[in-house]
C-alpha cells in the first residue's frame, strides 16, 4: 500500500525523521518497500495564469500566451492545444529547473520570444498526463509557489504489509500503529453524522448473512457529479496511486484509503426493487466495471436488485449499475463481508482489486457506519445532496466476536527467554488497543480490539509483545542440548563421496530444471506418459521429467552450440514416473545420471584426439558402483528407446534393475542436432550408494599361479559367459580371471574373435604343482569347449 | 726407493688420465698385476737390507693400496660421468601439462547447501529428504494454510490436479518428520522447490535449505543465537544481522533475517537472506507434538541468494543454464 507521508503525519506525527519513521515502521514488522517522491524534482515553478491566448503568426499549432504571476505578465509561447484565457496552470519562469537539469531560459519560437514554460503533469513527474497543460483549480492564487501549493514536499512510502495485518491497509491503521511505537497520541478524522434531510430508504435484504453480516446503505438525493473533486483529494488519491475519476469514486476510495473500509456507490436509478445480497445463481452473468462479462459460480456472493446481479460483493461493481455523467441520485454501501467467503474469489475470476484484498485478509466489522457517515460528509461537502437515512442489515450472530486471550507469565518468559517487566508488558498491549480483562502477576486475560482479528491465541500475544519490545532488544544463545548419537553406517556410502568420484573422473555437476518439454519426453521415452503439470510456466515446461537423460541432452547441445565440444555432465535428482492420481505409488525416484561426449582427454599434447566410447562410460559405472564395494553389478544388453541397441545395457544389482547406460540412438541423436556420439547413464541412486561392510579374509602366504589361455570363440560370445564357465570349473583355489586381449579381424575367421584371458590360482594352504594347476586348466578349457565351442588358438 | 716414488708417480698420473673403465683396467695390471711394475718392486725385496727389508716392503705395499684406492675412484666418477651424461639426453620439459583426467567440479548450488549442511550437522541436526510432488496437506493445510488463505497467492503455485502440488517449500519435509518422531527433532531439509514464476530475479524452481528443532524449552534466543552464528559462519565474517517481525502462517512469532551488505561504493543496505520463526503450536498440534511441553523454531532460506551472495554471482539464471564456461568455474 502507498500512502503520503504528509498525510500519514496529520494524524500522527512522532518527532522523528522521515528515515527514522521508515526504519521504525519496517522494524515493527509493516516493511517500507520503498520510499519515492510525490514529484519530480523542480524549482521556480509557480501559479500562473493564462491571461491572453493569440495564434502564433508563424505557426499553426502554437500560440502566444500572456501569463501572469501575480505581479508581472510574461510572454510565452505554447503548444497545448488547452491553453487558454483564464486558466491557472504550473508556469516555469526563466531559471526554473525541471528534473535535475532542465534549465528554461528565454528562448525564441519561429520568431516570436517565449519567457518560461507552461508545463504539463507528465513534466512535473506529477504522472503520466502529457496531453496539454496541468489546468489547476480556481482557488489557486497567481505566484504562489507551485510546490508549496500542491504540498508537493512529502513522500509516497510505500507498505507491504503481510497477510495478517490487513489493520493496517488505511492511514488510520498505519497511524495506530506509529502511535503505538512512539508512544504518541494518533488525532483521528472528525466524523459527525450528517444530518438526514429526505426520508428515502431503499430496502435492504441480506440472503447470505454469513457471508454479509453487516450491510449498511444509504440514499443520497441530487448529487452533482459534474463537481470539481478537489485538488487535495486528487493528490491524495494520487500518490496511493489511485486515479481521481468522478466525486462520487473518489470519495469511496478516499474512505477506504483513510479508515479502510472499502465502499460502493450505486446509481439509484439503475437499482430496481430492493438491494439482495445473496449468492449468485448458476449461469448468472455480470459485465463488470471494467468491461468484462464474468459467468458467475454459485459459491459467490453477489449484490443485487430485484432483476439482476449489480456487483460481486467486495470484489468490482457492475458496468450497469455504478455512478455514471448522468447519475443524480445514488445509493451508498458500506458492509462487512467474511474473509472466509470471499476468499481467493477475485483471482478464481482473474481479478484483484483495492476492496478484494482488504476484504480477503479482513476489515474492521465495527467499522461500517464510520466510513458511511464519513463518505456522507465529503458527498455533501464536494457534490451536495440531500441524505437519507441509514439502512441497517445485520446479523449480530454472524459477526466475529472479540477473541479473549491469556497471556501466561511462565510461556511468554519461556518463548523470550527473559522476563520483561509487568507494567511494560501491560502497556505495550494497552497501546495495542487490547482490554485488560484481568491482570495477574501470572497472566494477562486480554480482549482484542475489533481491528485486531489476528490476534487468536498466545503465541499471538507474545509475537506482539515480542514486536514492540523489539526482536534486536531480544536476547539470543546457543541451545543448550543433549548430546545425542546416531550410529555410524558404512553400509550406505556417502553422497559427497560419489560425487567426488565423478568430479575427479572430469565431470562437471549440472543441475537441470525437473519439468521439460513433453515433446521431448515422449522422443526419448515414447511409451511413458510422463506427469504432465496443470499450469506450467510454459509449454516446454509441462511435465515432470521421467528420466534425468533428456534434460542432460538437452544441456549438451547447449554446450554444443558455445563450442563446447567435450563435454561431462552428471546431476543427482527425482525422475516421476506414474500418476498423481494414486500420489504413493508415485516413483519420484533419486537418480545419478551422467553424460559424456568429445575427446577422451581434454586436447593436449601428449595424445590424439580419440573420442570416448561405451567403455568410457562402463569405467565411470564400475569405479561408481566400487565405492564402498556395493557390489557388483551385472549388465545385460538393454532395449531402452534411447538408446543405441547394440551398444547400451540395462544395469542389475542382486538381481534388480537399477539403471541402464549406453549410447544415445544415433537416430534420436541426429534429430536433436549432436554432431558426435553420446554417452549417458541413469542409474538409481540408492543403488550406487549402496555399500558393504568389509570383513578381513587372511591373505595367502603361498605363491600365486598365472596360466594364459588364448580362445577362439564365437564373435556373440559375451566375455561373461567365458568368466561364467571358468569360474565355476577352475576348482577351489581358483582366484581370479582377467581379460588382456580381444581381437577380431584378420587371420581369424570372421564369424569368430580371440580372447586372450589370464587366469590365477593361489591355494591357502600349500603351493600348488604344476600337475595341480594343469588338472585345472584341462578341466577348465574342456568345460569353455562343450558349453561354449571354445577353441584354444594353438 | 727413488724408483718406487718414480714408479707410484706414474701410476699415480696414469691412473688420472684413464678416460674409460678399460683403460683404467689396463694401468691396473701395468702397475698392480702379477707382472705389474709395483708387483716387481716387492719381487726384488730380496735385495734389500734385512734391515730395510720390512720398511721396504711397507712402502711398496702402501703404493699399491694408494694406486688401487685411486683406481676405484677413478672407476666411480667415471660411471658418474657416463650416467649423467645418459641421464643429460632424457631432459624432457617439465613445464607441459600431466597426462590425465582434468577434474571436474560441483554446482555452486551443491557446494552452498553442502557447507550449509556442515554446519548443521555439526551442532547435532540431521539431514531429511521428501518428495517433491506433494499433496496438498502436507504442503499447506498441516503449516496452517487452509484452502484460500491469503498466504497462498504468497506462493505461486504449481499444480497437478486441485490437491496436487509441486512442493512449494521443504516444510512438508517438516511436517512428515513431526508426524513420524517425537522430539527433540533436530532436522534440516535441502532440496528443491518450485514456484509458477520465471523473470530475471526467479526462477520456476529453486533450492531451499530449512530447519527444524523442537524440544523443551526451545525459545526465541536459541532461534537468534543459531542464526546469528551460521550466517557468521557461512560468510566467514561478522556480520551485522537484524531480526524483523514478519508473517508466516506456520510460524508465531515470524521474523525475516536481514544481513548488512556494503556495496563497492561503500553505501550500506540490508537485504534479506532468512525467514524464520517459533514454529505455530497449531502445526505442532496437527502433526501429534504437545504445543504446551515443547516449543521449536522453524528456519528457511534460498540456496541461490546464499550461493549468489558468496560467489558473486549476479544472474539468478546461470545456475540452471548448465553452461560449462559457468560451471567450471567452481572447481
Amino acid at each position: 500500500m502507498k500512502i503520503s507521508e504528509n498525510w500519514l503525519r496529520e494524524w500522527v506525527n512522532p518527532d522523528i525523521s522521515s528515515d527514522d519513521l521508515v526504519a521504525q515502521i519496517t522494524l515493527a514488522g509493516l516493511e517500507v518497500d520503498e520510499v519515492l517522491p510525490v514529484a519530480s524534482e523542480f524549482s521556480g515553478v509557480v501559479v500562473g495564469e493564462i491571461i491572453g491566448a493569440e495564434p502564433h503568426p508563424n505557426a499553426d499549432k502554437l500560440q502566444v500566451c500572456q501569463v501572469s504571476d501575480g505581479v508581472d505578465v510574461f510572454q510565452v509561447v505554447c503548444g497545448a492545444p488547452n491553453a487558454r484565457p483564464g486558466i491557472k496552470i504550473p508556469f516555469a519562469k526563466i531559471g526554473a529547473v525541471l528534473g535535475a537539469d532542465f534549465k528554461i531560459k528565454k528562448a525564441k519560437l519561429r520568431q516570436v520570444e517565449s519567457f518560461g514554460m507552461l508545463c504539463s503533469a507528465s513534466e512535473l513527474g506529477l504522472s503520466d498526463d502529457h496531453d496539454g497543460i496541468m489546468e489547476l483549480p480556481a482557488i489557486a492564487k497567481a505566484g504562489e509557489d507551485f510546490r508549496a501549493f500542491l504540498n508537493l514536499d512529502d513522500q509516497i512510502i510505500d507498505v507491504d504489509l503481510t497477510p495478517n495485518r490487513s489493520d493496517c491497509l488505511s492511514v488510520a491503521g498505519l497511524a495506530r500503529e506509529v502511535g503505538v511505537l512512539n508512544k504518541t497520541d494518533v488525532t483521528p478524522v472528525k466524523i459527525t453524522p450528517t444530518d438526514v434531510v429526505v426520508d428515502d430508504a431503499f430496502p435492504v435484504k441480506v440472503e447470505a448473512t454469513d457471508a454479509c453480516p453487516r450491510y449498511l446503505g444509504r440514499v443520497v438525493r441530487g448529487v452533482n457529479v459534474a463537481a470539481q473533486t478537489p485538488l487535495w483529494m486528487v493528490e491524495k488519491l494520487r500518490r496511493s496511486g489511485i486515479r481521481s475519476i468522478d466525486p462520487i469514486v473518489d470519495i469511496t476510495n478516499y474512505v477506504m484509503l483513510e479508515l479502510g473500509q472499502p465502499m460502493h456507490a450505486f446509481d439509484l436509478a439503475n437499482l430496481s426493487g430492493s438491494i439482495v445480497v445473496r449468492m449468485a445463481n448458476k449461469d448468472e452473468k455480470i459485465v463488470l466495471l471494467d468491461g468484462q462479462e464474468v459467468a458467475l459460480r454459485s459459491d459467490t456472493l453477489v449484490i443485487a436488485d430485484e432483476k439482476s446481479p449489480l456487483a460481486i460483493a467486495g470484489v468490482m461493481g457492475g458496468e450497469g449499475s455504478g455512478v455514471n455523467e448522468a447519475t443524480k441520485d445514488i445509493f451508498l454501501e458500506s458492509a462487512f463481508f467474511a474473509p472466509l467467503a470471499l476468499a481467493g474469489k477475485a483471482r478464481s475470476y482473474g481479478l484483484h482489486t483495492d476492496s478484494s484484498h482488504r476484504f480477503e485478509r479482513g476489515v474492521d466489522a465495527t467499522l461500517q457506519e464510520r466510513a458511511l457517515e464519513r463518505a456522507t460528509a465529503l458527498v455533501v461537502e464536494i457534490a451536495g445532496g440531500q441524505i437519507g437515512p441509514i439502512t441497517h442489515a445485520v446479523s449480530e450472530f454472524s459477526l466475529p466476536d472479540a477473541a479473549v486471550v491469556t497471556l501466561r507469565r511462565k510461556k511468554l518468559d519461556q518463548y523470550l527467554a527473559m522476563s520483561i517487566d509487568k507494567d511494560l508488558v501491560t502497556d505495550i498491549l494497552t497501546r495495542l488497543g487490547l482490554e485488560m480483562v484481568e491482570v495477574t502477576d501470572d497472566a494477562w486475560t486480554t480482549k482484542a480490539p475489533s481491528h485486531r482479528f489476528d490476534i487468536a491465541i498466545e503465541a499471538d500475544l507474545i509475537e506482539e509483545v515480542a514486536r514492540i519490545y523489539g526482536y534486536d532488544n531480544l536476547p539470543s544463545s546457543m541451545p543448550q542440548a543433549a548430546v545425542n548419537f546416531t550410529p555410524l553406517s558404512e553400509t550406505k556410502a556417502q553422497i559427497q563421496v560419489m560425487r567426488s568420484i565423478l568430479v575427479s573422473q572430469g565431470y562437471q555437476e549440472a543441475v537441470t530444471y525437473s519439468f521439460i518439454d513433453p515433446v521431448l519426453s515422449k522422443q526419448f521415452l515414447p511409451n511413458i506418459e510422463p506427469v504432465p503439470l496443470a499450469n506450467p510456466i510454459s509449454a516446454d515446461m509441462g511435465v515432470m521429467r521421467p528420466s534425468l537423460v533428456p534434460g542432460l541432452v538437452k544441456a549438451y547441445l547447449y554446450n554444443q552450440n558455445r563450442q563446447q565440444s567435450r563435454v561431462r555432465l552428471f546431476e543427482t535428482g527425482r525422475r516421476f514416473i506414474g500418476t498423481v492420481d494414486a500420489l504413493a505409488d508415485l516413483d519420484q525416484q533419486q537418480q545419478v545420471a551422467g553424460l559424456i561426449a568429445g575427446t577422451r582427454h581434454a586436447e593436449a599434447w601428449y595424445h590424439g584426439s580419440e573420442k570416448v566410447d561405451f567403455y568410457d562410460l562402463k569405467a565411470h559405472i564400475e569405479a561408481l558402483f566400487a565405492l564402498n564395494d556395493g557390489g557388483k553389478p551385472t549388465y545385460e544388453r538393454s532395449s531402452c528407446e534411447f538408446l543405441h541397441p547394440g551398444r547400451s545395457a540395462d544395469i542389475f544389482l542382486d538381481g534388480k534393475f537399477v539403471g541402464l547406460m549406453g549410447e544415445l540412438h544415433p537416430q534420436l541423436s541426429k534429430t536433436l542436432g549432436a554432431n558426435q556420439p553420446i554417452y549417458v547413464f541413469d542409474i538409481a541412486l540408492d543403488a550406487v550408494l549402496n555399500a558393504t561392510l568389509p570383513e578381513y579374509e587372511a591373505v595367502s602366504r603361498f605363491p600365486e599361479v598365472r596360466r594364459d589361455l588364448a580362445l577362439l570363440v564365437d564373435r556373440t560370445v559375451p566375455v561373461s559367459e567365458l568368466e561364467k564357465v571358468i569360474s565355476a570349473t577352475a576348482g577351489d583355489a581358483f582366484k581370479n580371471v582377467l581379460v588382456f586381449d580381444v581381437y577380431q579381424g584378420q587371420g581369424i575367421d570372421e564369424t569368430k574373435k580371440s580372447v586372450a584371458l589370464g587366469l590365477t590360482w593361489q591355494h591357502p594352504s600349500h603351493t600348488l604343482s604344476d600337475e595341480e594347476v594343469n588338472n585345472s586348466v584341462e578341466k577348465t578349457v574342456a568345460a569353455l569347449s562343450e558349453q561354449l565351442g571354445a577353441v584354444v588358438r594353438g | 726407493m727413488e724408483n718406487l716414488k718414480q714408479i707410484l708417480a706414474d701410476a699415480l698420473s696414469a691412473v688420472a688420465a684413464s678416460e674409460s673403465e678399460s683403460a683404467l683396467d689396463d694401468v691396473r695390471v701395468h702397475y698392480l698385476g702379477k707382472k705389474g711394475a709395483l708387483t716387481a718392486l716387492l719381487k726384488q725385496l730380496g735385495n734389500v737390507s734385512a734391515e730395510e727389508r720390512p720398511k721396504f716392503g711397507q712402502m711398496v705395499n702402501e703404493a699399491k693400496d694408494q694406486v688401487q684406492q685411486k683406481i676405484t675412484e677413478r672407476k666411480a666418477s667415471l660411471a658418474k660421468a657416463a650416467l649423467d651424461a645418459k641421464l643429460a639426453t632424457e631432459t624432457i620439459d617439465i613445464s607441459l601439462s600431466g597426462k590425465g583426467q582434468e577434474v571436474g567440479g560441483l554446482h555452486p548450488v551443491t557446494r552452498t547447501m553442502e557447507r550449509i549442511e556442515t554446519f548443521f550437522r555439526g551442532i547435532g541436526f540431521d539431514v531429511a529428504a521428501g518428495p517433491e510432488i506433494e499433496d496438498d496437506y502436507h504442503n499447506f493445510e498441516a503449516l496452517n494454510i487452509p484452502a484460500h488463505h491469503p498466504a497462498r497467492a504468497m506462493q505461486d503455485t504449481f499444480y497437478f490436479n486441485p490437491t496436487t502440488v509441486l512442493r512449494t517449500h521443504t516444510s512438508p519435509v517438516q511436517v512428515r518428520t513431526m508426524e513420524t518422531t517425537q522430539p527433540p527433532i533436530r532436522i534440516i531439509c535441502p532440496g528443491r522447490v518450485y514456484r509458477c514464476d520465471s523473470d530475471q530475479t526467479h526462477t520456476p524452481m529453486f533450492h531451499q535449505v530449512e530447519g527444524l528443532l523442537i524440544d523443551e524449552n526451545i525459545s526465541f534466543a536459541d532461534l537468534k543465537g543459531i542464526l546469528q552464528q551460521f550466517l557468521n559462519v557461512f560468510f566467514e565474517d561478522d556480520l551485522k544481522v537484524r531480526f524483523r517481525p514478519s508473517y508466516f502462517p506456520f510460524t508465531e512469532p515470524s521474523i525475516e533475517v536481514d544481513i548488512m551488505r556494503t556495496n563497492s561504493k561503500g553505501e550500506e543496505s540490508w537485504l534479506e537472506v532468512l525467514g524464520c520463526g517459533m514454529v505455530h503450536p497449531k502445526v505442532l498440534e496437527m502433526s501429534g507434538i504437545d504445543s504446551e511441553k515443547y516449543t521449536g523454531f522453524a528456519f528457511g532460506m534460498g540456496v541461490e541468494r546464499f550461493a549468489m551472495l558468496r560467489y558473486k554471482v549476479d544472474d539468478l539464471r546461470m545456475f540452471f543454464e548448465n553452461d560449462l564456461r559457468f560451471l567450471k568455474q567452481f572447481k
